[in-house]
C-alpha cells in the first residue's frame, strides 16, 4: 500500500483507534467491568465481532453519507475525518457528550459548504430523525425486554449460581452480537468520508471469497478499532461497565442487547429490505452512538421501574450534542478546507 | 474457544457452578444434622446427664462441625477464585459465614453442657426441651429459607416472616422460663447457670432471625 495513502487514511484510522477505545465498553464493559470475562477475551471477541459486522454489514450507513457528500479527494476526506476527529477530542475534554457519529455528519456537510456541493435535506432530515430515535428506541427496545427477561427467570427458577453462569454467556452473546453491530454500524464513520476518494482493485481471499474496494477499506477500519480495543478500552470498560453492573446483571444484559439491536437495525440492509417487503416504515442506514443508544437503554429500564432519581439532564446534555456536535464539526471542516486552499493558492503565487 | 484468548476457567464456568452450588447444598444439610444431633444430645443430657451417651453425641457434633467448616471455607475460596456471582458474591460470602455460625452454636452449647454439667431441675425440663425443638425448627425455617434465595428468591420473604414468628415464640418461652428461674429457691449462682443455658437456647432463634433478615434484603438484589 501507498504510504501517502496510508497517511491521508490515518485521519479515518484514529477515528477508529478512538471508537474501539471508547465504544467497546458499551458492548463488553459489564462483562470485564465485573471480571465476569477476562479483558483480553473480551477485547478478541469484540476486535472479530466488529471486524465481521465492518466487513459484512458496513455497506449501508457508509452509503448514506456517500450520498450526503461524495468526496473524492483523498485529501479532502482526511481534512473531513481530521476535523469530526478534533470536534470529538475537543468536545470530549470540555465534558460535553459528543458522538462520533454527529461529528463525521458535521464535516461532511462543512465539505459540501465549502466545495460548493448540494447537501441533500431529505438526507439530513432523515439522519437526525435517526440520532433523535436511537436512544428512545433502545429505552422502547429495553423497557419491553426487562419484563420479558425476568419473566423467562422466574419460570425457569434457576439457582443462584446457574443464573449467573447463563448471566455470563448471555453477556458473552450480547457482546459478541454488539460488536458486530457496532462494527456494521460504525464503520461508516470511520472509512464513509473515504469510500469515493479510495479505490482498491478487489481482493480475493481464497475461493469464492472476494473483498471490494470499501471492504477493503472497512477491513482497515476495522483493524483500526480493534487495535483503539486492545491498547486503550480496558479502562473504559471498568468504568462503563460498573456503572452498567449496577443495574444488575440482567438488567445489563438487556441494555447491551437493546443497543446493539437499535445499532444492528440502523446498519442491516436485510433487515431493512424485510421490513420494506413487510410493508413497515423504512429504517435509514445511518451511524449512529453507541453511547446514547445505551444511554437510552438505560434511561428505558429507570423509567419501567418507576425511578425518580433519573438525571434528567443527561438527555438535556445529548439534545445539546445533537446541535452543537455537528456545527462544530462543520466549522472546523470549513474553516480547515479554506484555510488549506488559501495557503495552496498563495504558494502557487508565491 | 481457547484460540480466543478464554481460559480453562471462563470455559468450565458451568461446571463450577454446579459444584459449588452441590457444596451449598451439603453445606446447608450439615446445619440440619447438626440441628438433629443437638436435639438428641440435650434430650440424652436432660434423661441422663454427660455420660457416654452424651459424649458419643459430641463427637458427632464436633465431626460435622469440621465437615461444615471445610465445605465453608471451599465455597468462598470457589467464589472468589472463579469471580462467580460479583453482583451477589459479597452477600452470599456473609450469609454462609452466619450460617455457619448456627453449626458453631449448636457444638458450643454441647461443650458447654460437656464442661459445666448443670443440674437442671425437673419442673424445668419439659420447658428447656420446648425452647430446644423451637430453637431447632427456627434453624430449619432459615435453612429453607437460605435454599429459597438460591433457587426461588420470590418466596424468601414469606419465609423470612415465619423465621421471625418463630424468634417471637422463642422470646414468649424464653423469658417466662427465665422469670420462673429466678423465682425458684435455688441458689444465686444455680440460677444464673440455668439462665445462661436458656440464653445460649434461644440466642440460636436470634441468629436465625438476623440471617432471615439479611436474607430479605438480598432477595430484593436478585430482582433485575
Amino acid at each position: 500500500m501507498d504510504l501517502s495513502l496510508l497517511i491521508f487514511l490515518s485521519g479515518g484510522l484514529f477515528l477508529g483507534w478512538a471508537l474501539g477505545a471508547n465504544d467497546a465498553a458499551n458492548v463488553f464493559g459489564t462483562a470485564v467491568g465485573t471480571r465476569m470475562l477476562r479483558f483480553a477475551s473480551a477485547a478478541a471477541l469484540c476486535s472479530l465481532g466488529v471486524i465481521l459486522g465492518a466487513v459484512i454489514s458496513g455497506a449501508g450507513p457508509t452509503e448514506t453519507l456517500g450520498k450526503l457528500a461524495a468526496i473524492d479527494s483523498l485529501a479532502e476526506a482526511c481534512t473531513a475525518s481530521v476535523s469530526a476527529g478534533l470536534t470529538v477530542l475537543f468536545m470530549t475534554r470540555r465534558g460535553l457528550p459528543v458522538s462520533t457519529s454527529q461529528a463525521v455528519v458535521g464535516a461532511l456537510v462543512g465539505w459540501n459548504l465549502w466545495s460548493g456541493a448540494p447537501t441533500d435535506l431529505n438526507i439530513i432530515g432523515k439522519v437526525v430523525l435517526t440520532w433523535v430515535l436511537c436512544p428512545i428506541l433502545a429505552g422502547i427496545i429495553a423497557a419491553i425486554l426487562l419484563p420479558l427477561t425476568s419473566l423467562a427467570l422466574r419460570a425457569l427458577r434457576l439457582h443462584l449460581l446457574q443464573q449467573d453462569s447463563l448471566t455470563r454467556w448471555a453477556l458473552v452473546l450480547a457482546g459478541t452480537f454488539g460488536a458486530y453491530s457496532l462494527g456494521a454500524n460504525n464503520i461508516a464513520n470511520v472509512m464513509g468520508p473515504f469510500t469515493h476518494a479510495v479505490q482498491f482493485e478487489p481482493l480475493r481471499l481464497g475461493t469464492g471469497l472476494t473483498l471490494d474496494s470499501s471492504q477493503q477499506l472497512f477491513l482497515l477500519g476495522g483493524l483500526a478499532i480493534a487495535f483503539g480495543i486492545f491498547t486503550y478500552s480496558r479502562k473504559v470498560m471498568m468504568t462503563v461497565g460498573k456503572d452498567l453492573f449496577a443495574l444488575s446483571p440482567a438488567a445489563a444484559w438487556v441494555a447491551v442487547m437493546s443497543h446493539s439491536f437499535v445499532l444492528f437495525l440502523f446498519a442491516s440492509k436485510g433487515l431493512a429490505a424485510w421490513l420494506g417487503n413487510a410493508g413497515l416504515p423504512q429504517i435509514p442506514l445511518v451511524p449512529v452512538s453507541s453511547s446514547q443508544a445505551v444511554i437510552g437503554a438505560i434511561l428505558g429500564i429507570g423509567l419501567l421501574r418507576g425511578k425518580h432519581g433519573i438525571r434528567w439532564s443527561v438527555l438535556g446534555g445529548i439534545g445539546l450534542g445533537w446541535l452543537l456536535t455537528p456545527i462544530a464539526a462543520a466549522v472546523l471542516c470549513y474553516i480547515t478546507l479554506w484555510t488549506i486552499s488559501v495557503a495552496k493558492a498563495g504558494v502557487i503565487i508565491l | 474457544m481457547r484460540w480466543l484468548g478464554f481460559s480453562g476457567k471462563e470455559a468450565s464456568l458451568l461446571g463450577t457452578s454446579k459444584a459449588v452450588e452441590a457444596q451449598i447444598e451439603e453445606f446447608l444439610d450439615k446445619v440440619i444434622s447438626a440441628g438433629q444431633v443437638f436435639s438428641k444430645a440435650f434430650q440424652v443430657y436432660l434423661s441422663e446427664g454427660a455420660l457416654e451417651n452424651f459424649n458419643k453425641l459430641v463427637d458427632q457434633i464436633q465431626n460435622i462441625e469440621r465437615e461444615a467448616d471445610n465445605l465453608r471455607r471451599a465455597i468462598e475460596t470457589e467464589l472468589y477464585t472463579r469471580t462467580l456471582i460479583p453482583d451477589l458474591r459479597s452477600d452470599v460470602l456473609r450469609l454462609v459465614e452466619n450460617v455457619d455460625k448456627l453449626t458453631n452454636m449448636y457444638k458450643a452449647n454441647l461443650f458447654r453442657l460437656s464442661i459445666q454439667a448443670p443440674e437442671i431441675p425437673d419442673a424445668f425440663k419439659p420447658k428447656y426441651s420446648e425452647l430446644v425443638l423451637l430453637a431447632i425448627t427456627c434453624v430449619e425455617a432459615v435453612i429453607d429459607t437460605t435454599r429459597s434465595f438460591f433457587t426461588d428468591h420470590q418466596s424468601v420473604r414469606e419465609g423470612a416472616q415465619r423465621v421471625a414468628d418463630l424468634e417471637t415464640q422463642a422470646d414468649e418461652l424464653s423469658t417466662p422460663l427465665q422469670r420462673l428461674i429466678f423465682q425458684s429457691d435455688l441458689d444465686l449462682a444455680h440460677k444464673v447457670q440455668l439462665r445462661y443455658f436458656v440464653e445460649h437456647l434461644d440466642a440460636l432463634a436470634n441468629q436465625s432471625e438476623d440471617i432471615a433478615d439479611q436474607l430479605a434484603i438480598s432477595a430484593i438484589k436478585r430482582r433485575i
